[in-house]
């Protein structure tokens, strides 16, 4: 007998569809897979159908409105594993600077009619609302970890992804150090690996877009940016910015000076 | 020219479930050259593997004298144990093995041996007591010593049984936490049993597995009862992902648990057992 | 003091690099790249640095261009040896399962190709030793390492400069060859003193046009190498400090350490000796196959001590402790020498410049611990 295919949805909260790309992009990948899981709902695919029981469901984005947290609290209800993709919906994303401010003072600067918009005053990750079993980091994710992770799922293991710094990865793949040839507030020893040493491979530091690592010494770290001449609220800066509802990078921000990065 | 990083096909010929989250597999290598060359000594241990999950490395429960079905013990614990939990007789997985230094059953002759193991330290022993039983009168008294924390986690309830039944032969079961009537043994600590245990510590052979503070704790109790320090075997556990010793994860100061291991004398390792990091 | 078998004229160098092509070899050099120098192919002595040296400090590598003919005036880049004979990551073998036959599998072996590399230092080569014992010397030998050996070809250059990071005297590694090259140069304005190690060595020497050297410039190319030796600034405290670390496991030290360390692993990456692995599995996502892969692993990750639930090594402090005490003691039980050869790399490539022979010498410092109590 044929095991039952896995029953997948691919849902979307605010973001800037970015991670779910990660899907779209993989092509001829995506229709070999599609023949093995059932995308019940995935909006940009197709399938329209959010309210189903599903085996997995991935979420894209971060609650910012009263209605994406009723929504999450009905997909967590219908979903046996629950994945938040990408930095917003894992550490709340860009959008997720305005809880370091006030968020209202910046709506009513920005739109003339504040009442006709249903934004809460924050953006909220995840994890903060619902029981996540696994986090997708990157901004965007890694579409080599998320078709990973359905493989896995698909055979019925309990998916997990590296913690480690991304240094190893730049050193495995030969991509010498920014820090070190050219002073670079690089945050490649704080940062988990898994986006293949993108930004360093081109002599880009690293700015943390896949959160923190196992064990981030942020305290150090910030210390030799202070060595490289980069002062208190750039050091701040560095780690408010992706992933800045992150509680390693928030404290290591706040202790750093706090001013999280202005629009 | 044979690649030792490669497994062997192996079906699961059987799985028990021997608690909730303690389960058998009964393995036997597919291809019969394989399973005819295949030897193996109590204590060592198999890399087994679970396509698309990865390997881990189990010991071999089953008796040395039948080495064409390898029982391998296991609790689901980590995402390859908890996927290797769901496979059913008739399955194929991969195996290679067996690995590392086994217990010392030949050095150990015309000695009483004491086995003293906590939770699933069970498991890396029983070949050795199969092996012991099997050539009773090579071997003076066996004491066969085993704590689990709940009355629940002990397995092989039946095989404590009929050792005991065996001759020269003690069996004392212990449990932190028991219900009251239908738990026969002690209900306390192991280690509050090596009083009762029967042996001459000055011509023993104690073989240990189990949680390192157990181990701990029960090396300082034989000690005080005047074992020698060589004279105590412990089966330590540490990440083995090669079993070759070339991956490095599983070294214990200057060993490798793979290859020097997983037996070791506790006079050779009394440096470091019981310390933080190694 | 070397044989030298005569010298190279500077132009007439590339005549080494077209007799290795001629021998079927693919030729790597040190070329500029990304702000270091690292080893790419090269098809003539015009891709190689000529001039340009480095800046190593603790945390530091920058490059500089000097109006020098010398192409080996710089000692060392981010890598030695490692990652050609050591994959940083590689397939170990693929499973299939296949309708009616069950799982098959199948070993993934590296192409053996031949490799020549020139401008190997003296501490890269002993570190290569050191890896063709763990890899080579124990029971099982590793089929993949050795493919890769086998392949290579090493022509040595004796260094003439140190960086401010290299205490290859202290380790008793260089700063000159003494063995495990075929070839050896000794770089001087004028060309190259050429010495050969092996068979190979002797065969390729005899194909150069080498001319006698003149009177003096030996002399003179013993001098240099002597100084790069004398010019060093860093040292270790001993050649063997498995005692006196195995007596410090205690030390508060370790602790102060640990709040400066990263845990980054950037140090046991760019260190010639390191050969710690993982093991990964990486399932297809739509087909009935997986890999089963290893790469580069690091004592300073928390899988690298994982056993059922628990990290052994939890902390940073104790991290550290592991990777100094086995470098620079265990390594003396494991295979009889310090798996150091004082490159200096983990000095220069730690993005805080921790330096471990300013932390063994503060380790040492403190006195031994007082008990062989036990933390259960």
């Amino acid at each position: 007998m044929e095991p039952r295919k896995l029953r997948v949805a691919v849902h979307k909260f605010a973001s800037c569809d970015g991670c779910q790309l990660a899907f779209l992009n993989a092509g001829e990948a995506l229709l070999a897979l599609s023949e093995r899981v059932d995308f019940v709902h995935f909006a940009e695919l197709g399938p329209m159908d959010p309210e189903a029981e599903v085996d997995v469901a991935f979420i894209e984005g971060s609650v910012c409105t009263r209605e994406e947290g009723d929504r999450l609290q009905r997909i967590r209800a219908r979903s046996r594993f629950l994945i938040s993709l990408g930095a917003c919906a894992t550490a709340g994303g860009l959008q997720a600077l305005r809880n370091l401010a006030d968020g209202e003072a910046w709506l009513n600067e920005i739109y003339p009619r504040r009442e006709y918009l249903d934004a809460l005053a924050t953006a909220t990750p995840l994890s903060e609302e619902v029981t996540v079993d696994l986090a997708i980091w990157g901004c965007p994710v890694n579409g080599e970890q998320v078709f990973q992770v359905i493989a896995e799922l698909e055979r019925g293991l309990t998916p997990r992804l590296p913690d480690d710094p991304l240094c190893l990865e730049c050193k495995r793949r030969g991509a010498v150090c920014t820090l070190v040839t050219q002073g670079r507030p690089c945050l490649g020893p704080v940062t988990r690996g898994g986006c293949g040493a993108l930004c360093p491979r081109f002599g880009r530091d690293c700015y943390g877009c896949f959160g923190p690592s196992e064990h981030p010494n942020t305290e150090a770290l910030g210390r030799r940016f202070e060595g490289l001449g980069l002062i208190d609220a750039a050091i701040a800066r560095r780690f408010l910015f992706i992933n800045s509802a992150a509680p390693a990078f928030r404290e290591a921000g706040l202790r750093w000076g706090g001013r999280p990065a202005c629009p | 020219m044979r690649d030792p990083y490669l497994p062997h096909a192996a079906r699961v010929v059987e799985r028990r479930q021997e608690s909730p989250t303690i389960f058998t597999l009964r393995l036997e290598l597919k291809d019969p050259a394989e399973r005819e060359s295949y030897l193996f000594h109590p204590g060592q241990f198999n890399m087994v593997y679970l396509p698309g999950a990865g390997e881990v490395p189990i010991s071999i429960v089953s008796d040395p004298q039948d080495p064409h079905l390898l029982d391998h013990t296991i609790r689901a614990v980590g995402r390859v144990t908890q996927g290797l939990s769901a496979l059913r007789a008739g399955d194929q997985i991969g195996l290679r093995g067996p690995y590392g230094r086994g217990w010392p059953l030949s050095e150990c002759q015309g000695q009483d041996i004491v086995v003293l193991t906590g939770g699933l330290g069970c498991a890396p022993v029983v070949g050795a007591i199969r092996y012991i039983l099997r050539r009773r009168h090579h071997y003076g008294r066996l004491v066969i010593l085993q704590g689990v924390k709940h009355a629940d986690d002990l397995i092989w309830r039946g095989s404590y049984q009929a050792w005991a039944a065996q001759p020269e032969t003690q069996v004392l079961l212990a449990a932190d936490q028991a219900p009251a009537g239908e738990w026969p043994w002690y209900t306390g600590r192991v280690l509050d049993l090596i009083d009762q245990a029967k042996f001459d510590p000055h011509n023993c052979t104690v073989m240990m597995c189990g949680p390192e503070p157990m181990m701990w704790a029960g090396v300082a109790a034989l000690i005080e009862r005047g074992v020698a320090t060589d004279a105590i075997w412990l089966s330590m556990e540490r990440n083995m992902q090669c079993a070759l010793g070339h991956c490095g994860h599983c070294q214990y100061g200057a060993e490798f648990v793979c290859r020097h291991g997983p037996v070791f004398c506790y006079h050779d390792i009394r440096d470091r057992l019981g310390r933080r990091g190694f | 003091m070397g044989t030298y078998l005569g010298l190279l004229q500077r132009r007439h160098a590339d005549t080494l690099i077209q007799r290795l092509r001629g021998a079927g070899y693919h030729v790597l050099g040190p070329v500029v790249q990304d702000g270091t120098i690292r080893y790419a192919p090269v098809d003539g002595f015009d891709r190689l640095p000529a001039g340009w040296v480095e800046q190593q400090a603790p945390g530091h590598y920058r490059l500089q261009k000097r109006d020098s003919p010398r192409c080996f005036s710089w000692t060392l880049g981010p890598q030695g040896l490692k990652p050609l004979t050591f994959a940083p990551e590689e397939p170990l073998w693929t499973v299939e399962r296949r309708h009616g036959h069950g799982l098959e599998f199948h070993s993934h072996f590296p192409e053996t190709k031949k490799q020549a590399v020139l401008g190997v230092r003296a501490c890269d080569l002993a570190a290569l030793a050191l890896q063709d014992r763990h890899f080579l010397g124990g029971p099982h030998p590793d089929e993949r390492y050795r493919r890769r050996r086998e392949g290579l070809l090493l022509i040595a250059v004796h260094c003439h400069r140190a960086a401010p990071t290299c205490f290859c005297a202290s380790t008793g590694d260089g700063p000159r060859a003494h063995h495990g090259f075929d070839l050896a140069l000794s770089e001087l304005d004028e060309g190259y003193l050429v010495e050969a190690g092996s068979e190979a060595g002797h065969a390729l020497a005899a194909a150069l046009p080498l001319i006698p050297p003149q009177p003096g410039q030996q002399a003179r190319a013993e001098r240099e190498i002597r100084h790069a030796g004398e010019a060093q600034e860093r040292r270790l405290p001993g050649r063997d400090l498995m005692t006196a670390l195995r007596a410090r496991r205690d030390a508060a030290h370790w602790e102060e350490i640990g709040r400066r360390c990263l845990a980054c692993g950037n140090c046991t990456s760019v260190c010639p000796t390191c050969f710690c692995h993982c093991h990964q599995e990486r399932p297809h996502p739509t087909e009935d196959r997986s890999s089963h892969y290893r790469q580069w692993d690091s004592c300073f990750t928390s899988g690298h001590s994982y056993i059922h639930g628990i990290v052994i090594r939890e902390d940073t402090a104790l991290r550290y402790r592991q990777w100094l005490s086995h470098k620079l003691g265990e390594w003396h039980a494991q295979y009889g020498r310090s798996g150091c050869v004082g490159c200096g790399r983990c000095i220069t490539w730690c993005p805080v410049g921790i330096d471990l022979t300013h932390e063994t010498a503060a380790l040492l410092a403190a006195p031994p611990d007082d008990s062989e109590a036990c933390d259960a």
